[in-house]
């Protein structure tokens, strides 16, 4: 499940958000903080999370502060499951 | 002329329990400030300033966070004579060394003698100074300036400011920009706002809302002086809970009846695209009048996109409407959709590309769109020139140049910038456009600047920084914008010839060039493109011919069935 997840989050991120589907994110690569990922994409990153993996997130929950890379991400989604 | 601290005084004996400003707060009550709480606030902050040394006239630099203390110290040190400039502060996606390396470079052409910050941010501020070096005599942190308390006006150096003496300074952002502070005078702020009134016909009933940041000249003419030192009701909210729940604005604009908005163009997409269902029961947009696209490139599309997705809400169709401005005119020149529609027309682009012609399009020819930006505010006039200075006929692109009795007094310590932006008493603006029977269009920028959300870039900022990276070498990269139509903004290319061919080293490169022009400018790159030499196109002195790379990297997308 949790490969799923990663997974998913990952070929949404780089086909998307980095125009470059065929780019490999690995789970513990910084995505804020490197500026792969930037503060425009966080609201078109938490309606996927939302529309895919049935969970809801409050506004701004996700930010710098509650994760950076897909292994966090992951798992704030399990934890809001 | 009454000076800024006249208008304050003005408030404060008339209306001290009007309410000024309501600061909005994610998660928290928002929170009224009247003109009472407003001018005392500013009071405790001039006593900060005079315990300090400053001296009226002297500089100060605001790096504060969205709270009461950024209303407090601004307006303080326009009381105190003092001249207020708002800096952005550091966020997670900047390095720290570069900050410190623009802050200390900024230092030293403006020469401030205070910079007024928060607690937590208080030892980045000291890592960029020289203690005894630079002009910086004193670092207040926000959390140790006087408490507020009642103003004593016959005391105050701002009263006696005179309507020419500079009132703020306004900067650009990145490394080339924060070399040009906009230095504006209490005349030329006072005159624009007047000017500006007229032209958007503000009334007693109404409310601004804004989201703006207060470091670009939209945030801080439109959506922070004029309201406050007009006394109209002012609603802000801070531009990262803006960015991260976009519905904000609309929920703001209901629950305080709202009238008018200032945005840049992509808000218009971003907001149409990333609002949910949920968030928006039981808003009433009705109140809005005038919401002015303003800032970047703007489009009919992001108009349209905007009303089909509020109309439901009780938006109407004619407060979209449209402005041209810029930091040297205090703000704005045109205004549109006011006193009559916002106007656009299709435009035969064959030949306007080959004869630099507007003109209107024969059905069955390609066409661009163009949305009029309305026309020159009061005491504010355009022209469209050719390249020898000389005036262009209606419908002819050429360079827009302004003359208005709102011009800045010039870039601040940097005469060799003011000169060259002025020619026969014309401000020379950069933008390429036409004129018809008044009304202005824009039709594109002669300097190579990329505007993102309403944000200057300068390529060159970022290209610099893909020199750093291992792999890249000096000259060797071009950055560039490429419209994106779904998102109403500029997307960020930089093209990067390398030697190598495999695979891995390039991502490697592609990956610092990325990380390494984030961090250093905060500026997100959308494409990185690698490519083998000899492919970037020079100029016959050296240089990148950023237009021509920008054309050769479209045709190449178009090529391989890519966007654009």
């Amino acid at each position: 499940m949790t490969d799923e997840i990663t997974t998913t989050l990952a070929s949404y991120i780089a086909a998307e958000i980095l125009k470059q589907p065929t780019r490999i994110i690995k789970p513990d690569e910084p995505l804020l903080s490197s500026g792969l990922v930037d503060s425009f994409h966080l609201v078109d990153l938490s309606l996927f999370v939302e529309n895919n993996f049935g969970v809801r997130i409050d506004d701004a929950e996700l930010n710098a502060s509650s994760f950076d890379n897909l292994n966090q991400l992951t798992t704030f989604i399990k934890d809001h499951q | 002329m009454p000076n800024f601290s006249n208008y304050l005084q003005r408030h404060y004996e008339q209306t001290p329990d009007k309410v000024s400003i309501t600061l909005l707060f994610g998660g928290q009550p928002d929170h009224p400030v009247t003109f009472r709480e407003l001018i005392h606030g500013a009071s405790g902050y001039v006593q900060t300033y005079a315990q300090n040394g400053i001296q009226p006239g002297d500089v100060v630099l605001l790096i504060l966070q969205h709270d009461i203390n950024l209303l407090y110290a601004y307006y303080g040190a326009v009381l105190y004579g003092a001249i207020p400039s708002i800096m952005p502060f550091l966020t997670e996606k900047l390095l720290p060394e570069r900050y410190r390396a623009d802050l200390a470079a900024l230092v030293s052409v403006t020469q401030p003698t205070a910079i007024v910050t928060y607690r937590e941010f208080e030892p980045e501020v000291r890592a960029a100074l020289k203690p005894g070096e630079d002009s910086v005599r004193a670092v207040i942190v926000s959390d140790q300036a006087e408490d507020p308390t009642p103003p004593d006006f016959a005391s105050f150096g701002g009263l006696l400011r005179k309507p020419e003496d500079i009132v703020l300074l306004q900067h650009s952002s990145g490394t080339t920009g924060l070399q040009k502070g906009v230095a504006l005078s209490h005349q030329a702020v006072i005159n624009q706002l007047n000017n500006y009134g007229k032209a958007i016909r503000l009334t007693d009933a109404d409310v601004f809302v804004s989201w703006l940041p207060l470091y670009h000249d939209m945030g801080l003419i439109a959506c922070w002086l004029m309201p406050i030192l007009m006394g109209y009701p002012l609603v802000l909210m801070s531009p990262f809970d803006w960015i991260r729940a976009p519905y904000r604005l609309l929920h703001a604009v209901s629950k305080y009846k709202g009238t008018l908005s200032w945005l840049p163009n992509f808000a218009y997409n971003f907001c149409a695209q990333k609002i949910r269902d949920r968030d928006l029961e039981g808003v009433d947009l009705s109140s809005w009048r005038a919401i002015s696209n303003c800032s970047e490139p703007m489009r009919w599309d992001s108009h349209q996109t905007f009303y089909a997705r509020f109309r439901t809400l009780g938006l109407r169709y004619e407060a979209l409407t449209t402005c041209y401005a810029m930091a040297e005119n205090v703000f704005a020149v045109t205004q549109g959709g006011i006193h009559a529609p916002v106007i656009y027309e299709d435009i035969d682009r064959e030949i306007l590309q080959t004869k630099k012609i507007a003109q209107v399009a024969q059905p069955g020819q390609i066409v661009v769109r163009m949305l009029g930006t309305g026309k020159p505010i009061f005491n504010t006039r355009v022209r469209i020139i050719d390249a020898k200075g000389h005036p262009l006929a209606d419908r002819h692109v050429g360079e827009v140049a302004v003359q208005s009795d709102c011009m800045l007094t010039g870039y601040y310590h940097r005469p060799d910038a003011t000169e060259k932006s002025f020619v026969d008493g014309w401000y020379l603006t950069g933008d390429f456009g036409y004129l018809v029977d008044g009304e202005l269009y824009i039709t594109g920028r002669k300097k190579d600047l990329i505007i993102v959300g309403g944000k200057n870039i300068y390529p060159q900022d970022l290209e610099l920084l893909a020199y750093e990276v291992s792999g890249v070498h000096a000259g060797r990269a071009s950055a560039f914008g490429v419209f994106n139509e779904a998102i109403g903004t500029e997307d960020v290319v930089m093209v990067a010839e390398v030697n190598m061919s495999d695979p891995v080293e390039r991502q490697k490169i592609a990956d610092g060039i990325r990380a390494t022009v984030t961090r250093g400018s905060a500026v997100a790159l959308r494409y990185v493109h690698l490519v083998s030499p000899p492919w970037l196109v020079k100029t016959s002195s050296g240089k990148t011919a950023r237009s021509a790379n920008r054309e050769k990297f479209l045709k190449e997308m178009q090529a391989k069935g890519q966007m654009y």
